[in-house]
């Protein structure tokens, strides 16, 4: 009866078991667990639907950034910016400590009413000088910044930038 | 001066590692006795020169040489000593350096400590040692140099990063790197195995002390980090499923199984070219691991320096090494037949199930990991697979480990009953379900199920001792002495399984978390959890290179305050940068953590935690490593002791 054949048998059914176990939970969860990365400027052009979860990227506007306290609780308002268009955020929560207007951030979350993303969670890179990809593509597309002449201009300095309309 | 002779000594390093190659792998083809007797020399020298290269960079560091750029780039003359000295290890360059000398250090202790091995074995496993070494040397020397030089000198350094500057993350660098790189040494062998075309229960014994003790420093590396992110980051949590902890989960998988797997090598003989699959697969994880995350290919939130430059030479030498061990054992496998026959019940069937199951989570993982950077490559789609994917997966698939963990070792070799085993656990099984209904009145069934798991773990490694000793059927002092005589395998086995067990207990209990952000003002207060917790004041107090706000917080359950906590918000002159010291009270089984984000109108903004069950997730992992080391310390496993056993006659080996 435990010729190696069958022992191979049973060895490859429980391999194929696992293996197909394994494949099946992944493509249950990547359907419902993808969350796509977008610019203020995506979500300007065509918003997802309401709900929806998605990450956006972006650099705090400068001079936005407001907290209210209700029932102990805090939120914050700010917008996000790539220097093309601005995206109104609402957060209630602790921000991370390197929060602050000029500073790449990515807040996690979906959009609510009133074309307002409402964050579940924001999070903030712990280098300082760090600048989201996608940002970086948009304001070299924009033409803010060209990498041949230097270091990117200073995130406070983009709201006053003209902003193109290429889109 | 100095900087340069380092930088000498590396160059020498990279030609000593390329002889070593060449001579360990070409000297017991040919049959050359010299070859033979060079290998460890060269491996010795080898150390030395990197040795010697890392001691200047130490010294660079400590006398703040600004003058390069490594040391002006992440030290400052009013950083602390300890941080001068582990800030070396704390950026890109210095770590990669200290990779390269942990690498060489295990090659030496191979060719000290390996004197049992025959002569070609410890020839060919210190040439594979030399080629990986002399890979990721040149790549140290030609794109991340740590000792280039910058003119003109700045007067003061930029001074390192404030969260790094901690006493957890000086040591979790070295600890993780032991780990990683200690697998190198089961590569080496499995790759010389698959060049000899011979693998024995021999080899299997060769091979586990080493599997082991990097498994015991990357079990400890991973408690280390996810602990020092757990206290330092005070985001609360402790895991995130971010590509960095995913790279460290990876190889202590794949390590794992191959721990487990290596037994089956050593005491039956069969699963040889599995093992030595899994060898190479934990390796060239630990290596993807290292330097797709130090070099920017993985983005994450822990955000290393990032230089993208490096990012090919990374991706050549990752498909040369893994690729060409691939290719060789694809060639050489059919060549290692197992001889074992063993039935579907049995131990044998046991472990394998065990690492079936820990390869597909690695699959699963893996799988989550590289998703994202492969569409941005391919499709420039720039998405994200967060902890949702993970959990998702992973935890359904950890279920029949966890279930399996109680019964496998209580299995016997070759063939085995399944119903007396299951008999003998029966306490352990009912404590599991009590523990699932009584917790299934929280609605957490998440929380019950883990707990109910992690239960299970534990109580059926002690019964599987209690067995063994006799514990309870003969007399106390019988079973006592029945403790002492077990192999200390055998209890390290144990010990891992009950670390295991603790840590799902913790994972689960921490699910049942607490958490709330407030505002207040001094003399006010909030509920949370059960307790009541008060802001007593808002003050300054001094600091070393910081100055700092507390806030006095006092948590009091029934009107009795049993806790005052001091959370603290830090701003680093040198850096401009704040951080927030978390304020943490734990009683062993549970954490009170205070976190002071800000302050607004003289209110401080405070993010409350109770963290149920939260220590038990890094005392087990603790106790896993301890196990670990443990089992290490087995007479079996020592060097040479098996021989003494097999040749009585005092016959040299």
């Amino acid at each position: 009866m435990r010729t190696p054949k069958k022992k191979r048998l049973y060895l490859v059914l429980a391999c194929l078991v696992c293996l197909g176990g394994a494949v099946a939970l992944s493509l249950a969860a990547f359907s419902s667990s993808l969350t796509y990365f977008l610019s203020p400027r995506q979500v300007a052009a065509h918003a997802p639907p309401a709900g929806q979860s998605f990450r956006l990227g972006g650099i705090v506007q400068m001079g936005t950034v407001s907290t209210s306290v209700s029932n102990d609780t805090p939120t914050t308002r700010f917008a996000v910016t790539d220097g093309r268009a601005a995206v109104n955020v609402v957060f209630t929560g602790l921000l991370p400590d390197l929060f602050r207007e000029g500073q790449g951030i990515v807040a996690i979350g979906s959009m609510g009413p009133g074309g307002v993303f409402t964050a579940d969670e924001v999070l903030a890179k712990h280098g300082a000088d760090y600048m989201p990809k996608d940002v970086e593509q948009e304001l070299k597309a924009s033409g803010k910044w060209d990498p041949r002449f230097g270091p990117p201009p200073d995130a406070s300095a983009w709201n006053d930038m003209k902003v193109k309309d290429g889109t | 001066m100095i900087p340069e002779l380092g930088h000498f000594c590396l160059a020498m390093a990279v030609a000593i590692a390329c002889a070593q190659g060449v001579v360990g792998i070409a000297g017991p083809t040919l049959k050359d006795p010299r070859a033979l007797a060079a290998a460890p020399v060269l491996t010795l020298l080898h150390f030395t020169a990197i040795l010697l290269a890392f001691l200047a960079l130490v010294w660079a560091g400590v006398v703040s040489d600004f003058t390069v750029e490594n040391i002006a780039d992440f030290s400052s003359s009013s950083t602390p000593l300890l941080y001068r000295i582990t800030g070396i290890w704390g950026n890109h360059d210095g770590s990669i350096l200290l990779w390269c000398l942990i690498l060489s250090l295990c090659g030496t202790a191979v060719a000290l400590g390996g004197r049992q091995l025959p002569a070609s074995l410890r020839a060919r496993v210190l040439g594979v040692l030399g080629l990986v070494s002399c890979g990721f040397l040149l790549f140290t020397l030609s794109v991340s140099n740590p000792f280039t030089r910058i003119w003109p000198p700045p007067l003061d350094g930029a001074g390192m990063n404030p969260i790094l500057q901690d006493p957890g993350l000086a040591f979790h660098p070295p600890v993780l790197y032991t780990g990683y790189v200690g697998f190198s040494v089961a590569f080496a062998f499995a790759i010389a195995a698959l060049i000899e075309g011979r693998i024995d229960a021999a080899w299997g014994r060769w091979v586990r002390p080493w599997a082991l003790l990097s498994w015991c420093f990357l079990t400890a590396g991973i408690t280390l980090g996810s602990w020092w992110s757990y206290y330092t980051l005070g985001w609360g949590g402790y895991w995130f499923w971010d590509p960095v902890e995913n790279a460290a989960l990876l190889p202590w998988l794949t390590g794992t199984a191959l721990l487990h797997c290596s037994i089956v090598v050593e005491k039956r003989e069969s699963l040889k070219a599995w093992t030595v699959l899994l060898a190479i697969a934990t390796f060239s994880l630990s290596l993807s691991g290292t330097f797709l995350v130090r070099s920017g290919i993985l983005n994450s939130v822990h955000s290393f320096a990032a230089a993208p430059d490096q990012g090919l030479f990374i991706l050549v030498l990752l498909a040369i090494t893994i690729g060409g061990s691939l290719l060789l054992f694809a060639l050489r496998a059919p060549v290692l037949a197992g001889s074992g026959i063993y039935a579907p019940i049995s131990r044998e069937s046991a472990l394998i199930l065990n690492n079936i199951f820990l390869c597909a989570i690695a699959a699963v993982v893996f799988a989550g990991t590289l998703y994202p950077p492969f569409v941005d490559l391919l499709f420039g789609i720039q998405l994200s697979v967060g902890a949702p994917f993970f959990n998702q997966t992973v935890l359904p698939l950890a279920g029949p480990i966890i279930l399996a963990m109680g019964v496998g070792p209580m299995l016997r070799w070759k063939r085995a009953d399944l119903l007396p085993v299951l008999q003998r656990l029966w306490l352990a099984g009912a404590v599991a379900v009590l523990v699932f209904i009584i917790l299934t009145a929280t609605k957490h069934i998440i929380a019950a199920l883990g707990l109910a798991g992690g239960a299970w773990v534990v109580c059926s490694a002690l019964t599987d001792l209690a067995e063994r000793t006799r514990l309870f059927r003969a007399p106390l002092g019988t079973a006592l002495g029945r403790f002492f005589a077990l192999p200390r395998a055998a209890i390290g086995a144990t010990l891992g399984h009950i670390g295991f067990g603790v840590s799902v207990i913790g994972i689960a209990a921490m699910t049942l978390a607490v958490q709330k952000v407030v505002v207040l003002k001094p003399g006010q207060s909030t509920m949370l959890g059960g307790y009541a917790w008060t802001l007593r004041d808002i003050h300054d107090a001094p600091g070393p290179d910081y100055t700092q706000r507390v806030a006095d917080v006092t948590v009091s359950d029934d009107g009795k305050a049993f806790m005052t906590l001091h959370p603290s918000r830090r701003f680093f002159t040198a850096q401009h940068v704040i951080t927030s010291d978390a304020a943490i009270r734990t009683n062993g089984f549970q954490d009170i953590y205070v976190d002071f984000a800000d302050e607004q109108d003289g209110g401080a903004e405070l993010r409350l935690n109770r963290h149920p069950g939260a220590p038990e997730i890094w005392f087990g992992g603790l106790i896993m490593a301890l196990g670990g080391v443990f089992s290490l310390s087995d007479r079996r496993l020592r060097v040479g002791a098996p021989f003494r056993k097999r040749l009585p006659g005092g016959a040299e080996a």
